[in-house]
Parts: C-alpha cells; sequence; structure tokens
C-alpha cells in the first residue's frame, strides 16, 4: 500500500514540476474553447446547443496532448526498467500513473469546464449535469490513453499515433457525454439522460479493467 | 571526502553483521535472440553466495542482454535461469537489483528523493527515522550527501551515475546486476564501487557486473562471452 502512495506522490510531484501537466492542458482547453465564438460568430443560441459537445471534445483533445509522455519519460531514463522489476505489479503501476493523468489533467479541466461553459452560453441548468457527466466519463480517457501510451512507448514521435489508436476507443464516451448533458438541454420526452450517465459509468468500468491490463501488456510486449 | 570514506567503512562493518540467505543463481544452456541474429547461446554460469563475476566481452557479445534476460526484461529463446535456496514461492525478480546502463534519476526531484523514491516502493527500507538514517548512509556511499537537496538536473553525468549506484547502498537485494557501473566515474568512484561490491560480498551477496573498465576488484571470476561465441563457431 505504501508502495501505491510513493508512485503516486512522485507522479503527482513529477507532473508539478515539470510543468507540461494541468497547468498546460487547462490552457489549452482554455484556449480551444474561446476560439469557437471566433469561428461560429457570436449566435449565443448555436453556441449553447453546440457547448456540452464541444466542451467534451475540448477534454478529448487536452487528455490526448500530456498522454504521449506517460511512459514514455521513464523509458528515456531507465526509471521503467527499474518500475518494472519492482514489487508492484506492472498492472497496479499502470493504473497509478493513468490515475495521476487524469487527477493533473482530466480534474482540473472538469473544475475548469463551468467557468468556460459560461462563455459558450451553456444554459444554467445543464452545468451540473454536465460536471457530473465529466466526472463519471473521463477516467475512461486516461486508462484508455495508458494503453496506447503503453504501446508507442518504443516510438520516439508518439503522439500522433497515440491519437488515431486512442481517439476511436473514445467514441463511447463522447457519445454517452453529450447526451447526457444534451437531454437535460432539450428535454423531449422519450430522452433520458439517466440512462445516457449510466452507460457513461459502464464505459468507464470497463476502462478500469482494460486500460491497466492492456496497458502492462502492451508495456511487457514492448520491452521484451 | 574523509568523512565519506569513514561513512562507507561503517556501511562494511554494520552489514557484515547481517548476512543474506545462502543463494545460487544458475544460468543452464541460455539462449537469447534480437532482431533475428543470435547473440549468444549454450551460455551456463553458476554464481554462489559471496561471489563476484565479471561479465567481458567485447561489444556486442550480450553482456548487456545476459543482464536484462536475467533481471526478467528480456525473453530468454532457450535455457533456464535456476534461483536455489531462496524460499520455493518467491520469484528471482524479487531478490534482484538492476542498474543498467541509464542511471533512472528524474530531473524534477531532488537528489534525496530521487533514491528515497526507489528506497520505499522496493521495500526493505524502515520507515521513519531509520529510514532517513538510511538514505544518508546510501548518500554517503557515493560521497553525494552534499548535494542532497539539489535539483537532480544540475548534476553531472558522473554525479547521476553516481546517484543511480547509491540505490544499491539503499536497497537489500541478495543479487546485483551491474551494466557497466563504472562509466562515467572517476577513479575515487571507482574506488567507492569497487568496496561497496567488496562489503556486498562479504554479506554473501551475488554480484554479476558487465564491464571493460578494471574495477580494481583484485582476483575475481570472469565470464568471457567473447570466448564463448568464438568457441562455438570454432
Amino acid at each position: 500500500m505504501s508502495a501505491v502512495l510513493t508512485l503516486l506522490r512522485r507522479e503527482l510531484k513529477l507532473a508539478a514540476r515539470a510543468g507540461g501537466g494541468g497547468g498546460m492542458a487547462v490552457a489549452f482547453f482554455l484556449i480551444a474553447v474561446s476560439i469557437v465564438p471566433l469561428g461560429l460568430g457570436p449566435d449565443l443560441n448555436l453556441l449553447g446547443r453546440i457547448a456540452p459537445g464541444f466542451l467534451w471534445v475540448a477534454l478529448l483533445l487536452s487528455a490526448l496532448l500530456t498522454l504521449d509522455r506517460l511512459f514514455q519519460a521513464d523509458q528515456e531514463d531507465g526509471s521503467l526498467d527499474l518500475l518494472m522489476l519492482a514489487p508492484l505489479s506492472l498492472e497496479v503501476t499502470v493504473f497509478i500513473k493513468a490515475l495521476a493523468h487524469w487527477l493533473t489533467t482530466g480534474l482540473p479541466l472538469i473544475l475548469a469546464a463551468p467557468f468556460l461553459g459560461l462563455m459558450l452560453n451553456l444554459p444554467e441548468n445543464s452545468i451540473l449535469p454536465l460536471i457530473i457527466a465529466m466526472l463519471v466519463g473521463s477516467p475512461a480517457l486516461s486508462l484508455l490513453g495508458a494503453v496506447g501510451a503503453a504501446l508507442t512507448v518504443a516510438i520516439r514521435r508518439g503522439g500522433l499515433l497515440i491519437s488515431l489508436l486512442v481517439l476511436p476507443l473514445y467514441v463511447p464516451t463522447l457519445i454517452f457525454g453529450v447526451s447526457a448533458v444534451s437531454n437535460v438541454l432539450i428535454s423531449s420526452p422519450g430522452s433520458n439522460g439517466q440512462a445516457s450517465l449510466l452507460l457513461l459509468g459502464a464505459v468507464s468500468l470497463v476502462a478500469l479493467v482494460v486500460g491497466p491490463l492492456g496497458g502492462a501488456a502492451a508495456l511487457r510486449a514492448n520491452l521484451r | 571526502m574523509q568523512a565519506a570514506r569513514d561513512g562507507a567503512d561503517v556501511l562494511t562493518t554494520f552489514e557484515a553483521e547481517r548476512p543474506y540467505p545462502l543463494l545460487t543463481l544458475k544460468g543452464e544452456g541460455l539462449a537469447c535472440e534480437r532482431g533475428g541474429r543470435l547473440v549468444f547461446d549454450g551460455l551456463s554460469f553458476e554464481a554462489r553466495s559471496g561471489d563476484i563475476l565479471l561479465v567481458t566481452g567485447p561489444n556486442g557479445s550480450g553482456k548487456s542482454t545476459l543482464l536484462r534476460l536475467l533481471a526478467g526484461l528480456l525473453e530468454k529463446s532457450d535455457g533456464q535461469i535456476v534461483l536455489e535456496g531462496s524460499e520455493p514461492e518467491s520469484e528471482i525478480a524479487d531478490h534482484l537489483l538492476y542498474a543498467g546502463h541509464l542511471d533512472a534519476v528524474k530531473d524534477g526531484l531532488s537528489v534525496a528523493e530521487n533514491l528515497a523514491f526507489w528506497g520505499a516502493l522496493y521495500g526493505g527500507v524502515a520507515s521513519g527515522a531509520a529510514s532517513g538514517a538510511a538514505l544518508e548512509a546510501a548518500l554517503a556511499a557515493f560521497a553525494l550527501d552534499h548535494l542532497a537537496d539539489l535539483p537532480a538536473d544540475v548534476l553531472s553525468a558522473g554525479q547521476k551515475r553516481r546517484l543511480g549506484l547509491a540505490r544499491l547502498a539503499l536497497i537489500e537485494r541478495p543479487i546485483w546486476l551491474l551494466d557497466e557501473p563504472s562509466v562515467s566515474l572517476d577513479a575515487e568512484n571507482v574506488g567507492r564501487l569497487a568496496r561497496l561490491i567488496e562489503a556486498h560480498s562479504v554479506r554473501g551477496g551475488i554480484v554479476l557486473a558487465a564491464t571493460h573498465a578494471d574495477l580494481g576488484l583484485g582476483d575475481v571470476r570472469r565470464l568471457d562471452l567473447g570466448a564463448l561465441a568464438s568457441g562455438a563457431a570454432a
């Protein structure tokens, strides 16, 4: 247990000190969202309608930005060899690194999302559903992203390849994440935001299993 | 400097009192293939508690490959690695410490934080005040104690190497696999490394070191991979 906390503390410390972690992703999120009105024009109704979808897309892209260094930084300086030989099982190590990625990227973005939602004229009554949907859905982004990062660990410029591998896996999260928020907006009879939220949770739970197992298998295959 | 030397001596006498369990590490007919090329074939060796084995041979003869194979970082294509004398349930990985040609030093952490992280992750280091003392002793073993609070990114290549090697003094593992441990070390620190290796051997540890340089270890056994390759070709 103490080894788990040690690893988590080290990951958070490195993310905080090396920069390029949470702060950079939030800045990217902010800029991506703030150029949308410039491109679409100041039509408040239109902006309000696309706001949930665009916030989710910006969240996916910001999470992707920091994924390529998840294992590569450790591989380049030899730390990955020692992490693999440590008494901690590799699956747990992958999970901790994905958790640290979520804490330093996903969580700050979720906290920033309501303010950026206001910039996009997101109706007040959908701000809370948006935060809940992002809290439930975004762990899947880090967990599935860890598999992509592990697969491309030995490739020097793997950032683009990670996007190609991982973005298709993000589609279920995007679909259910947007519909969990949009259903509140449209509130048409028959649409059910709660069902979308449950499915979003299911995607995250699947990622909780697939991420660590797949990531560890990819790391082992890569180093051998 | 004198203080550091004393520190290493204290470590030596202190640790000789706590011997490791008796172990025998055996390789039987090991073969490894990398990228379709057979690096070595039919490699056998035996190292008992207290043995220091220098793995020598020209570039590309498979020194690093052998060490990574023993560590479990590479898949062997043939042969067997046997560890005798350990508890039957335990794996080889639980007994060894690998120091590769990269130092596994994080620039974002201080010297002491780097070492403390690996110590805590690998365990076997007591908590609280005892761990602080162990950390200081390990830093002193390579005269890094006065650099403890410096960020690691200002260290020179030799200092980073010493920080990587200081793990050996901190983490209690009987089998050491060292890949070119003396690279970028000055003469004085090669001496510190040699004393650490000798102290480990006195405690009943096993050291396998791949090296081109003379570590100043006196008369120790050698495993010449170059001779193996030419013998196999003949």
